[in-house]
């Protein structure tokens, strides 16, 4: 090919997509051959893994640029794909339609908060932070406010909030490929685990990049294969997210039907932990406005402060492309929101419409035992049915779920081919390898450069920074599939924590960085420590059964923070002496995309 | 004032207004969220459950690329914008 790898990129990536619709073919023509459904499942994890390796081989890079910011060369669109794939994480793909599915509208503030915070990204931050030219988020504040301290307080909140993040998404990892490769979650934490560093350790954010849009590729399309797959399967319209009102209005129709049977807390002891009954209207107004715009608030907020992200918007080769490139990652990350409650829709309606041959509710408790789907996905301790009231026919309230059933079943139950199921399978993985390799890539970056570099070792060369910096990916990595091994939290509920913890500290350091020349060290300081410590209190204290106040919940306890945060950041620097002319001139000169980086 | 501070002036002024219709479609319709339900919205959907499942988060990308170009221009009219390469 002619050119650069980075003019050819769109032929690279087309071929690739090619490659890989071809490869589902061939798939599906195994499928009809007799291959097994276990045989497909392996193929597609061990396949698209495969290639995530090779990519993140032929990334790798002895240069400081290279491993920490791409070389700063990443086309926009291309960089909206790479954020989009690290930004939907194993929650976003596997979970987020089930929770639609069982809360709804109250669940839903989700989608608007993750896709309204990138509101704020663009506008407050990343444009200023991309002129900058720092190559992690700790860098930003170090230098702007000056001093270790500040420097290592960032780096702390980041760690926290990227930790707690990163370890859910290797928890996901781990499921799924204990059930496409039908080994031990134990075992499966540390598969996901090494294919992630494959993808991260010789490349750094080069072979992230690199990946992450490959990733895209794959998950995109086996979360929207699927959905379209599914609605024309049941008739519902060939274009979901224009046709579906009539299928929104007959489930309210049916929950008006059914009712809403509250089960008794014995009854309710009997069902497997982890699963959950339809309780909540599917779209109705369910939730009180507050609960709805706080949780809302609290993820637009966490995500301007992410650190993983706001990196992604280091790669860009301008100031006006950082710009733009926010808009196509909300663009690429739209698609996969938008369609999450139809397949929401889609997978409630099939099972709980008595009239559709898929529907369930209202048969003999016998005869839905009796289905291979719920065989199947019983065993996978993921459905449930019990003959609660005794009268032989299964009712709305004796019919439980997981979270994750909603995408990883409804292709099976609507009727589709195995194959489908497969792509799935590997769709998830992309979207938890992913975000994973973000987030483990934003702390040891963070820790390499931040700590080791600027604190502890300013002369270290080159190629000891990058050792520096992939020893800590791997150690991190470790740590982090040790804790997912142990099986100590939900996915999502640890992911919504990882945004409040990141609002809490960095959220308003960030922001009044660029905005409020007259913010400085001891505010910065005041502001991410009181910030953080207070977030993490409303945590414990509401944790250990504490009322709360003002509605703020452990979903949102980082609305507490931030405020802490912005008061004491305001409060310490007004009483302290105003930054000195050089920083000054540095926050004029970041607010002017023309001209050399400040760093 | 310096061109600086004009720059930046309209810079805000811009980062006001966009705030301004985020506010709108992030927070200011769901304060009325169950009251707007009843009105059917867009393509048959209840209005509230349409602007969350696609409303909001599609105005938003739309938003997004709008700022880009104004302020892209507000960049240009000071002569701030980065050279192309």
């Amino acid at each position: 090919m002619k050119g650069s790898f980075i003019d050819n990129l769109p032929k690279v990536y087309g071929i690739y997509t090619g490659g890989f619709i071809g490869f589902i073919i061939l798939m599906a023509i195994g499928e009809q051959m007799g291959m097994t459904a276990k045989a497909i499942g392996i193929c597609f994890v061990a396949f698209t893994i495969a290639i995530y390796a090779i990519i993140g081989w032929l990334s790798r890079t002895a240069q400081v640029d290279a491993y920490y910011v791409a070389g700063r060369q990443v086309p926009t669109v291309f960089n909206g794909m790479a954020t989009a794939a690290d930004w939907m994480s194993g929650a976003s793909f596997v979970a987020m339609a089930g929770g639609i599915y069982f809360k709804g509208y109250g669940y839903m503030a989700l989608l608007v908060g993750w896709t309204g915070g990138y509101v704020l990204v663009a506008t407050l931050l990343a444009p200023y932070l991309r002129k900058f030219g720092c190559y992690t988020v700790p860098d930003f504040i170090g230098t702007r406010y000056g001093g270790n301290l500040t420097r290592l307080l960032a780096v702390i909140v980041l760690t926290v909030a990227s930790f707690t993040y990163v370890t859910a998404q290797i928890n996901a990892t781990g499921t799924i490929a204990s059930v496409a490769l039908d080994i031990p979650f134990q075992y499966a934490v540390y598969v996901g685990l090494v294919s992630i560093l494959l993808c991260s350790m010789l490349g750094g954010m080069r072979g992230v990049t690199w990946t992450q849009v490959a990733q895209y590729v794959v998950l995109i399309i086996a979360y929207l294969l699927p959905v379209f797959w599914i609605s024309n399967e049941i008739g519902a319209g060939f274009f979901p997210h224009f046709m579906l009102a009539d299928e929104v209005a007959r489930i309210g129709e049916l929950e008006q039907q059914f009712g809403f049977v509250k089960n008794s807390a014995a009854d309710l002891a009997t069902v497997p932990k982890g699963l959950a009954g339809i309780t909540k209207a599917h779209s109705a107004v369910n939730a009180t406005p507050w609960a709805f715009i706080s949780l809302a608030l609290a993820m637009m907020m966490g995500t301007a402060s992410l650190p993983h992200v706001m990196m992604r918007y280091f790669t860009t080769p301008s100031v006006k492309a950082a710009r733009k490139s926010v808009g196509w990652s909300l663009f690429f990350i739209f698609l996969l929101y938008s369609s999450a409650p139809m397949l929401a829709t889609l997978s409630k309606l099939s099972l709980i419409d008595p009239t559709l041959p898929t529907g369930i509710i209202g048969k003999s408790i016998a005869d839905v035992q009796a289905i291979d789907w719920y065989q199947n996905w019983n065993a996978a301790n993921l459905m449930f049915v019990s003959d609660f009231n005794g009268n032989g026919t299964l009712e709305l309230n004796e019919f439980f779920m997981g979270g994750k059933a909603v995408v990883l079943a409804t292709p099976e139950i609507a009727g589709l081919p195995y194959v489908i199921s497969g792509l799935v399978a590997a769709g998830g993985m992309a979207a938890a390898m992913s975000t994973a390799d973000g987030l483990i890539l934003a702390i040891a970056n963070a820790i390499s450069h931040d700590v080791y570099y600027k604190m502890i070792d300013p002369k270290a060369e080159t190629a000891k920074r990058l050792t520096v910096a992939r020893v800590l990916l791997v150690v991190i990595g470790f740590a982090a599939a040790t804790i997912a091994a142990m099986e100590i939290q939900g996915i999502l509920g640890s992911v919504i924590w990882a945004f409040d913890f990141a609002m809490s500290g960095l959220f308003f350091p960030l922001v009044l960085g660029v905005w409020w020349k007259r913010a400085n060290k001891e505010g910065a300081i005041a502001g991410m420590a009181l910030g953080l410590i207070s977030g993490m209190a409303y945590l414990v204290w509401v944790r250990n059964g504490g009322s709360g106040f003002l509605g703020i919940t452990q979903l949102t306890f980082g609305i507490f923070g931030a405020a802490v945060s912005l008061v004491a950041m305001v409060v310490v620097s007004l009483i302290t002496s105003a930054p000195d002319a050089a920083t000054q001139r540095m926050v004029d000169n970041v607010r002017v995309p023309a001209g050399k980086s400040i760093i | 004032m310096t061109k600086n501070e004009q720059h930046w002036e309209k810079t805000r002024g811009l980062l006001f207004i966009t705030l301004a219709i985020w506010f709108v479609f992030s927070i200011g319709i769901f304060l009325f969220g169950a009251e707007l339900n009843s009105v059917s919205g867009p393509f048959g959907y209840p209005l509230t459950y349409w602007f969350t499942c696609q409303g909001s988060l599609g105005i938003f990308v739309i938003l997004i690329f709008w700022f880009a170009n104004r302020q892209e221009k507000i960049d240009e009219e000071f002569g701030f914008a980065e050279r192309e390469e």
